[in-house]
């Protein structure tokens, strides 16, 4: 029994990565936000987030949480450690997904029914601009140096980039239908855009805002419109780009390089959002169906584990101490 | 010095536009049918039926517009069918192309056999076969679904459940007579079998008066005495006049599906997965009503001639359709996958929502029917099935 003790410890010890931290996950239906150990990959509590917890995202130093609590209209701010909400931000109506400038101000925030991408200030709380864009606006990337903020409209079917120091649209591209995600590599030379319905992820040239390459999904014996691709991280290397393929159940995981897929790994039901931890050690995905997290191994490139969470997971982030 | 700022600000707003702005206005045209009051007050018809579809199809096309130089206006005009063709015409006379038309077959025909060329018609209400088939005509796009889609979209949900005998009752009228014959035809298709029929013969009646219940619960088990054993009775009342009071009226206990119980449709208002919830949010908040099936095809009308004006840059009517009708066509309708056209017949692929009148309780195609083309062709006129010629030639 020792052994079989020493045995586990020693397995932990080799596959836990460097950085302790907590993950966080949004519950749509449940209104609560799950928190996982990243050391153990058990549930360490839940908590309530407000109605219909989606977009979620945390502070640079890793000690704020800010949630998009849809059905409130405001953004709600919570204490990555006690747990705490410090306060609300205005967000504008039915805030969906944002982004925070890397400096940690201002955030962007879609705003599904109103046709808006809303800028608050998260320091003195209010709101700096809201800027018209397509009809229900849902993505929101921004590029390294903080100059533009991408949004993309899923009904008008763009990726608007917008300046922002001017909070002007500056150039607008039109995609496949429902673009659901807008993200950048690490080195700013491509933003890739995912279509849920058309099925693709464009990838960008954020300068002129050509699509110089299209990825499409085929899975054997999986109906073509079950690959539905939303959620787009990229390692920082640039070398491997992962989609979440909603009710296909599967995330792709695609070559940086040439943007052919590689791989398609099997996780929980409908997968749409995903977050690498602090050194990109392991991926977590949202799985809206089966109410649980799959836990993929970046290097192995494998589903290491499954956590069920709250009631319809959402978003996720992770939080390193 | 006004007058200089004016027209200074002019210049600037006219170099400001993109060198070609396009302009697109299209008309919904309704024709109303002299009616008896629905069967259920939930199902009144409000004033605005259909056009308020419209109306929030030309707004989302007008926010797309905005970002490409184009303009996005609608017309309205509602009329008896004794004048659906005058009306067409006045509107057509105006110079307006794209007309989403809400009619029965005749006088969806009559319209688009007076239309100008290179006008596109889209059918939002007439379920016939026929305008799928024989009577297909080049200049009408299909958004509604037709009664054969909706009909296999309740077979196959039945198959799927392993309940292949079904008892069919169907009203008098000539289009409940089409619905059992599509609801006979859906049956050999998918293997189900129909034990027994009955017709509900419309004699008028009391309908929802202070002692209307009393009756139907007197004399529907009667009528419906027959059918005694039945597990799933498939109605067939396009026109409104009994399915809706049968269940729980019948001799056994029976599942009613069909024209009451669970329904196939188009849309209905407590969808919300695939982003409808948002979608159904902004028809309330325009409307203060929830979304019928009539707005969501009103809308679907639109959106496919913005989406094609988007796509193709202009509003040239040939280019338009051919764009529509071509491989290159995806439309995002809050079905859960990608809207296209058939194009030997102009009929619109759609998933069927079979819903109770709360909740959406499945949504065909059902899983395990499969198509070597598209899982959407198993419901409806497949290529081989259809008589059109006119998409073709």
């Amino acid at each position: 029994m020792r052994r079989l003790a020493f045995a586990t410890a020693l397995a932990t010890l080799l596959t836990t990565p460097a950085l302790a931290g907590k993950v966080f996950v949004s519950n749509e239906r449940g209104n609560t936000v799950t928190v996982l150990d990243t050391d153990t990959w058990e549930v360490l509590t839940e908590f309530a987030a407000g109605n219909r917890p989606r977009g979620i995202t945390a502070s640079p130093d890793g000690k704020k949480l800010y949630v998009c609590a849809s059905d409130d209209d405001v953004v709600r701010v919570f204490d990555t450690a006690t747990y705490d909400e410090l306060y609300t931000l205005p967000s504008g109506p039915d805030p969906e997904l944002f982004v925070l400038h890397p400096s940690g101000n201002p955030l962007y925030i879609a705003n599904e029914d109103d046709n808006l991408v809303t800028v608050t200030d998260t320091e003195t709380h209010t709101i700096l601009a809201e800027i018209p864009v397509g009809v229900e606006p849902e993505g929101m990337g921004i590029s390294p140096d903080g100059k533009y903020v991408v949004n993309t409209s899923e009904t008008t079917n763009m990726a608007h980039f917008i300046d922002t120091e001017t909070f002007e649209i500056v150039q607008n591209t039109l995609v496949d239908q429902r673009p659901r995600f807008a993200q950048y590599s690490a080195d700013g030379k491509h933003l890739f855009v995912s279509a849920e319905i058309g099925g693709t992820v464009s990838v960008i040239n954020p300068d002129g805002g050509e699509i110089e390459h299209k990825i499409s999904f085929a899975v054997p014996g999986i109906a073509p419109e079950l690959l539905q691709p939303v959620g787009v991280r990229v390692t920082s290397d640039g070398k491997k780009i992962f989609v979440a393929l909603g009710p296909s159940n599967r995330v792709a995981l695609i070559n940086g390089e040439t943007f052919e897929v590689e791989k398609y790994l099997l996780v929980g039901q409908r997968v749409w959002q995903l977050a690498f931890d602090a050194d990109e050690t392991f991926l977590y995905t949202t799985n809206g169906n089966s109410n649980d997290v799959s836990i993929i191994d970046v290097a192995a490139e494998k589903v290491v584990k499954s956590v069920q969470v709250g009631q319809q997971p959402w978003g996720v982030v992770v939080v390193s101490d | 010095m006004m007058r200089w700022l004016v027209a200074i600000l002019f210049a600037i707003g006219a170099l400001a536009r993109p060198a070609l702005a396009v302009e697109v206005t299209a008309a919904i045209q309704r024709v109303d049918y002299p009616t008896l009051l629905p069967v259920s007050r939930l199902d009144l018809r409000p004033d605005d039926l259909g056009f308020a579809g419209g109306l929030l199809a030309t707004e989302d096309n007008q926010t797309t517009g905005r970002f490409m130089g184009q303009t996005y206006a609608l017309e309205t005009a509602a009329s008896p069918p004794e004048t659906a063709l005058a009306t067409f015409e006045a509107l057509q006379a105006k110079g307006l192309r794209f007309f989403a038309v809400q009619a029965r077959m005749p006088e969806l025909l009559a319209i688009a056999d007076a239309a100008a060329p290179d006008t596109v018609i889209f059918n939002t209400l007439a379920p016939d076969t026929a305008l799928r088939s024989d009577q297909c005509r080049g200049n009408i796009l299909h958004v509604v679904p037709s009664r054969k889609m909706k009909t296999d979209a309740v077979a196959q949900f039945l198959i799927w459940k392993k309940w292949p005998k079904w008892a069919l009752i169907h009203g008098s009228h000539p289009e409940d007579r089409a619905l059992a014959d599509s609801y006979r035809a859906s049956a050999a298709k998918f293997g189900a079998r129909i034990t027994d029929a009955l017709e509900f013969t419309d004699t008028g009646g009391a309908r929802r008066t202070d002692s209307g219940h009393v009756q139907v619960q007197r004399q529907l088990p009667l009528f419906s005495q027959p059918l005694d054993g039945a597990e799933v009775i498939v109605t067939a009342d396009e026109a409104d006049v009994f399915a809706t009071y049968l269940p729980y009226h019948t001799w056994s206990p029976a599942l009613i599906v069909g024209s009451a119980g669970l329904r196939p449709l188009s849309w209905h208002p407590a969808l919300e997965a695939w982003g409808a919830t948002q979608f159904q949010n902004r028809f309330e908040k325009l409307t203060n009503r929830y979304m019928r099936a009539e707005d969501y095809n009103a809308w679907l009308a639109l959106r496919v001639l913005g989406e094609a004006v988007t796509r193709t840059g202009g509003a040239d009517p040939a280019a338009i359709r051919a764009y529509a009708l071509s491989d290159k066509f995806e439309l995002a309708a809050f079905k859960g996958q990608k809207l296209t056209f058939r194009p030997w017949n102009g009929q619109l692929r759609q998933p069927i929502l079979l819903a109770d009148g709360r909740i959406t309780l499945s949504v065909s195609p059902q899983e395990g029917f499969l198509h070597q083309r598209s899982l959407l062709d198993t419901m409806g006129l497949d290529q081989p099935e259809s008589a059109c010629t006119a998409f073709t030639k």
